[in-house]
């Protein structure tokens, strides 16, 4: 049970957020939006966080940037838009689709459509059904066989 | 085609592994910045504490010039301003300096500690105008060419070597233009 508990609360912990008490916008909503935008931002500092992990400054500087944003008015996409104009499409956590990207997205699919394709190759490639057990005529022939041989 | 087959997983492992190997020498701190060959975006910063000029996206242009990003809490940027130092009092080419995040009054102690090599300075103290330029870390310096144009990120400590190989030429060609 304790274990349990302990492993709860690990699980719990993984969605710690450094945004701190004083970025927090009054209204809900919008900060219910910017906490999304913050997810999807990489942290141009330490590359393998988003800016809602890291406790960089500059991250702190991008979520109030995300923040001001939206209040005065942003859609989430102009938002996201502000900060990709600044830093690039390197700030997507999530790549874009695009010519440059196809095969970035392309490839874990075909990887496992030739994996798949293989398996079938091979599979129908092996005896369909068992063996048929030999008759009486094989197996006189197999003894036989065993018989020359000594 | 079995002799084939057999080789597949060990030239596959050579595929992937030469790829890997590529990517272990790539600098992911080395971000592409989105202002080449782009005018420099409009800002006007005041002067940090104790000088008299700021700096403004309208002091660049008439000739080829560097906008360096320091910070007092920077220390690449305390190995890097010795170079700075040196090409100032050779006169290389003008610099302008951004003091990045600094508290008041800190800039201008590390100035006064060190040697100012900065034409004008701009005080950044809340990174907006850093964050308008990409900047992703202190120090960065940008290649600004006659017509105000950003030509060239350099992220990092400027060595005497970096300046040698890669910034002098550059400029040099960017004189030329």
């Amino acid at each position: 049970m304790r274990t349990f508990l302990l492993v709860l609360a690990l699980l719990a912990s993984s969605a710690a957020f450094a945004v701190e008490p004083d970025e927090v916008l009054d209204d809900p909503a919008l900060e219910a939006r910017a906490r999304v935008i913050d997810a999807q931002l990489r942290c141009v500092v330490c590359q393998s966080q988003s800016i809602s992990e890291s406790n960089a400054p500059l991250a702190k500087d991008l979520r109030l940037l995300v923040r001001e944003r939206l209040v005065e008015g942003d859609t989430d996409q102009q938002a996201i838009e502000y900060i990709v104009a600044r830093y690039g499409d390197y700030v997507l956590l999530k790549p874009r689709l695009r010519s440059d990207t196809v095969f970035l997205w392309v490839f874990p699919a075909f990887i496992l459509l030739a994996g798949l394709a293989a398996a079938g190759v091979y599979l129908r490639g092996r005896p369909q059904a068992p063996l048929a057990p030999l008759d009486d005529e094989d197996e006189e022939e197999l003894r036989r066989i065993m018989e020359e041989r000594g | 085609m079995r002799r084939f087959l057999v080789l597949l997983p060990l030239l596959l492992f050579a595929g992937v592994g030469v790829f890997f190997a590529y990517g272990l020498k790539r600098d992911p701190s080395n971000i592409p910045s989105q202002l080449i060959n782009r005018p420099l975006p409009h800002f006007e910063l005041a002067a940090i504490e104790g000088r008299d000029e700021g700096l403004a996206s309208m002091d660049f242009g008439g000739e080829v010039m560097l906008l360096n990003v320091f910070a007092s809490w920077c220390l690449s940027c305390q190995i890097e301003h010795p170079v700075l130092m040196e090409l100032s009092r050779q006169n290389a080419v003008p610099i302008h300096g951004l003091n990045w995040k600094d508290k008041p009054g800190d800039g201008k102690a590390w100035l006064d500690r060190l040697g100012n090599p900065y034409t004008r300075i701009g005080d950044d103290w809340n990174g907006r105008v850093a964050i308008d330029l990409g900047v992703t870390g202190a120090p960065e310096t940008f290649v600004i060419d006659r017509n105000g144009r950003v030509r060239y990120k350099f992220i990092g400590p400027i060595t005497p070597q970096a300046w040698e190989e890669e910034l002098a030429p550059l400029i040099e060609e960017l004189r030329g233009q």
